[in-house]
């Protein structure tokens, strides 16, 4: 029980015009206090309604929370009533978003959307709240913060921005922060500017943060853990060497192959054939086979479960099972067969 | 910000002058004259002459329009040709009243029910409150204020006697014309506001309000109202000129002494001279609340008003 | 028996023949624009029994009239203000004449009024719009100044001093609605023109070597039609309110010609007394108005691709 937070088998479905979208099927997380876990994917993978689902931020009535649990410190976020749930969120939990640009209120100064995070949770006055909003932004890096906290968003840049919604974030201490993409929309430069003070905060702070990006170069930098999710499922979680250096699933193989290195000798960078699966129907094997070099006939018409690989790193994948024949690293099956 | 002012008030005074122009002459092309023909054929010639006279009628055309453009200017829209030598600007002067009341008076009920139905509406997106809501402002658009006035006037007024229907001689006679005036209003305020919230609520900082752990009633009252509203302010031309329009008939058809019922009596009349001046009044009243409009957008919204106020 | 389902699994881990152009092929079938916004249409129940209630209408404007053996304009005055029955089934006005003929008489003149102004206003507005953006420079500059003068005109009152002057007729109502509101179609039209322009799939097609010609064929005008379309089914019921509102303050057409605004008129000129005469023609009217704004707010939901889900 000294998991801050525990996700099992969490689905998550849209109702949209022609059909439910299984937008997350059967997603299971651990969460340690103070650490970094990076969800990694594509677009479309599953991994913000994830993160989204955990603050039940999910677009209501399209979208809802069809099984599993979400348990915080113990508690079933996914039963908890909506009041209950207005206690966790900017208190216990949480969240940056991808676009500065759209995600402070443009019509209201920046300090009293903070001031506001800090009135709901704790029992202050106006001008206290004002006061710890100023140390915020300070502490967040922002030169200035008497005058910054009473201009409005629009004259502020991209990176003051973010720096902003990371300020109002962690007004209330919270135990978990999840950062949705918090860099994509970024400068490179300030990009870095932005994970560093995070990194910086999370050390003063304590926090664990859930990061979801697509950028394995932000992994890298942040994370100790990393969960890859494809089509709506993990398909392999480890720490960060682990994953970089033993990836067992071929679509993490496949991902880290299309990832640029500095000292690369290849001209060209590997991609990874195909489109994800349609997740209105989604296959009825592994979400991967159809993309896979290495698919074998049972990943068409069977899931695979997750296997152990260590204590820390698990895969899922019917190559891990025994009775699969050894991949050899360099080419997939499919390949093999054509030339 | 000055120079766009400027700009704007010599396109109203280019504007003003089109339409004065436009109606003077259209006027001078009207058959038939002010005076009632049997009693002028019974005149004599000299009388009938000295008559024109009075008026101007009997100068070259241009020579007319010179003088009355200038009259104009000067705030002097001639003598009413019905009533006898009542200028026409204190005839205007003397029905503003009625008009301003029962006008203002449906905007504040209009924007007030139009405002709570389209914000519930988008709050409660795909409800039966929404549905209901779409479908007063559908029916407000689409059934004519005139006909709403006459049904009004039928089932309140004289069929079960609630209000009063006809003459200007108590508050109630108000009423009646303000609410059937009110509909249009309400009908496009609930639909504009109805939408402007649902795209506000769309936003990214709303999720972000949600993410503080707000109340939905602290989500909506703080961030998404006050952002819905400030484009309503866009729309009030729009409400202006149904306003006008509405007043037309609606004055007429419930007896309020007002412009709007003036310039209908005017025009079966053919008193030109209240017609011209009814029609500048309108038209500077119109082009002077879009101006308005455009400055108080600016004021609102922080965005546009810090943008322009750096420069 | 997990056991042995297992077991049974054995044979399938072999490699899998999955065709190499398998993970390229895209899973739902594509839809033209056309095909998915009539698709989006259709499912908007209240539009298509707007479509239908609207073309109920219209047929009885055309055949509703020789539905019955008496004209719009033969004056009975043996039989005046009958209240509706067998014979007379709407009943008669004050000049006994029959008001199921009058009430469809009028309903198409009214209707033919407003189509042929919205299609005037089409015509001059996407001429103007098309030609201001298309242009552009100084004639686009002048275009748009004359524009921003009429657009500060109250067109109502406009139309009424025409009115007065005109002689009164259908042609006279239809051109004097014109005079301004073609401006409304031209500012949207060259709005949606110049945003085109500026759109990054027109560039690419323009730094793929397309022509002007083709550009305006391929890109703009599939992509404006939309625009006028919608515009166009909220032109229509504006332009028969203005119609009824002109007759009702007494500047529409004469008698015994009969239009929506006339009937309504002269309907609550005895309103005390018989209440039908004002009551059907406002059903009709109100029946024609709500129709078409439904059917506009559908069309203008199905043909924004910003609503494509």
């Amino acid at each position: 029980m000294n998991k801050l937070l525990e996700v099992r088998d969490l689905e998550v479905s849209f109702s949209t015009y022609v059909g439910e979208v299984k937008a997350v099927r059967g997603v299971s997380l651990e969460l340690d206090k103070g650490e970094t876990l990076a969800i990694v994917g594509e677009s479309g993978s599953g991994k913000s309604v994830t993160s989204k689902s955990l603050m039940r931020l999910l677009p209501s009535p399209m979208a809802r929370i069809k099984n599993g649990e979400i348990l915080f410190e113990g508690r079933d976020v996914a039963k908890l009533s909506e009041k209950e749930m207005q206690d966790i969120r900017g208190a216990e939990i949480s969240m940056i978003f991808q676009d500065p640009m759209t995600s402070l209120n443009p019509t209201m100064t920046v300090g009293k959307q903070i001031d506001e995070v800090i009135l709901k949770h704790q029992k202050v006055s106006k001008a206290e709240a004002a006061k710890r909003s100023v140390e915020l932004l300070a502490l967040v890096g922002i030169p200035q913060p008497e005058t910054r906290y009473k201009q409005y968003p629009h004259q502020m840049s991209g990176g003051m921005r973010q720096r902003v919604v990371i300020a109002m974030a962690l007004a209330c201490n919270p135990k978990i922060l999840i950062a949705d993409e918090p860099t994509t929309a970024l400068d490179v430069t300030i990009q870095a500017q932005i994970l560093d003070l995070m990194r910086d905060l999370q050390e003063k702070t304590g926090t664990a943060i859930i990061l979801i990006t697509h950028d394995l170069g932000v992994v890298a930098n942040m994370a100790s853990r990393v969960a890859v999710m494809y089509a709506g499922k993990i398909v392999e979680v480890g720490t960060v060497d682990e994953i970089f250096y033993q990836p067992k699933h071929p679509y993490t193989m496949g991902l880290l192959a299309s990832m640029p290195k500095l000292h690369m000798q290849e001209e060209q960078l590997m991609a990874i054939p195909g489109t994800p699966p349609d997740l209105l129907d989604p296959p009825k094997g592994c979400g991967f086979a159809s993309r896979c070099p290495y698919a074998l006939e049972i990943c068409l018409s069977y899931q695979p479960e997750h296997m152990r690989c260590s204590d820390t790193h698990q895969a899922a994948c019917w190559l891990l099972d025994e009775r699969a024949p050894k991949m050899d690293d360099t080419v997939g099956w499919r390949e093999r067969s054509l030339t | 910000m000055k120079r766009y002012i400027g700009m704007r008030l010599v396109y109203l005074l280019i504007t003003l002058f089109v339409i004065t122009t436009a109606t003077f002459f259209l006027m001078k092309q009207l058959p038939g004259t002010p005076f009632d023909e049997e009693k002028l054929n019974r005149l004599p010639v000299e009388e009938r002459q000295l008559l024109y006279a009075s008026y101007g009628l009997d100068q070259p055309v241009y020579v007319q329009y010179v003088r009355y453009l200038a009259n104009v200017v000067q705030g002097d829209f001639g003598t009413s040709f019905t009533y006898k030598n009542m200028p026409v600007k204190d005839i205007i002067a003397n029905r503003i009243g009625p008009s301003a009341l029962i006008g203002l008076q449906a905007v504040v009920l209009g924007l007030s029910i139009g405002l709570i139905l389209g914000i519930i509406a988008a709050y409660r997106h795909n409800s039966a409150w929404d549905y209901f809501t779409m479908f007063i402002a559908v029916l407000g658009v689409s059934v004519p204020n005139f006909v709403l006035a006459a049904l009004l006037q039928y089932y309140v007024g004289l069929k079960w006697g609630l209000l009063p229907v006809a003459f200007w001689d108590s508050y109630e006679n108000s009423i009646l014309p303000s609410v059937a005036l009110s509909v249009g209003v309400v009908a496009i305020i609930a639909r504009f506001a109805r939408n402007e919230m649902l795209e506000v609520l769309q936003q990214d900082y709303i999720t972000t309000a949600k993410a503080k752990g707000l109340t939905n009633m602290a989500v909506v009252m703080r961030h998404a109202v006050r952002n819905s509203l400030i484009p309503v302010v866009t729309i009030l031309g729009p409400i202006v000129v149904n306003l006008l329009t509405g007043s037309l008939v609606i004055e007429n058809i419930f007896g309020v002494p007002g412009i709007g019922s003036l310039f209908v009596d005017s025009i079966k009349m053919n008193d030109y001279s209240t017609i011209m001046g009814i029609t500048i009044f309108y038209s500077a009243f119109y082009v002077f609340i879009m101006l308005i409009v455009d400055m108080l957008y600016s004021v609102i919204d922080p965005r546009i008003r810090l943008a322009s106020g750096g420069e | 028996m997990q056991q042995q389902e297992k077991a049974s699994l054995d044979h399938l881990f072999r490699p899998a023949s999955v065709s190499a152009k398998e993970p390229e092929k895209i899973s739902r079938p594509p839809l033209t624009a056309f095909q998915d916004s009539f698709r989006r249409l259709r499912k908007n129940r209240a539009a298509i029994v707007s479509l239908i209630i609207l073309i109920l209408l219209g047929v009885l404007a055309i055949i509703g009239p020789w539905m019955t053996s008496y004209t719009y304009y033969d004056t009975d005055y043996s039989a005046v203000y009958k209240a509706p029955n067998a014979d007379h089934w709407l009943g008669t006005d004050k000049f006994g004449r029959d008001q199921w003929a009058r009430i469809w008489e009028g309903t198409r003149i009214s209707l033919l009024i407003a189509v042929l102004a919205a299609v005037l206003d089409l015509v001059i507005g996407v001429a103007y719009g098309a030609i201001s953006a298309l242009v552009g420079g100084r004639v686009d500059n002048v275009m748009q100044r004359i524009v921003e003068i009429i657009i500060g005109i109250p067109s109502l009152i406009i139309i009424i001093l025409l009115m007065m002057v005109m002689e009164p007729g259908i042609m006279t109502i239809m051109l004097a609605m014109v005079i301004t509101g073609w401006v409304n179609m031209a500012r949207l039209v060259r709005a949606q023109i110049l945003k085109l322009k500026e759109q990054e799939y027109v560039l690419a097609a323009r730094s793929l070597g397309a022509s002007n010609t083709q550009i305006i064929l391929k890109h703009l005008i599939p992509n404006t039609i939309g625009i006028i379309v919608i515009n166009t089914m909220f032109t229509i019921p504006s332009a028969i309110f203005t119609e009824a509102f002109l007759s009702f303050i007494g500047l529409g057409l004469q008698e015994p010609m009969a239009s929506l605004g006339v009937l309504i008129h002269d309907g609550y000129q005895a309103i005390n007394t018989q209440y039908h005469l004002l009551l059907y023609p406002a059903i009709v009217i109100i029946a024609i108005m709500v129709t078409f704004n439904i059917l506009g707010d559908g069309l203008r939901d199905a043909l924004d691709p910003r609503m494509r889900k």
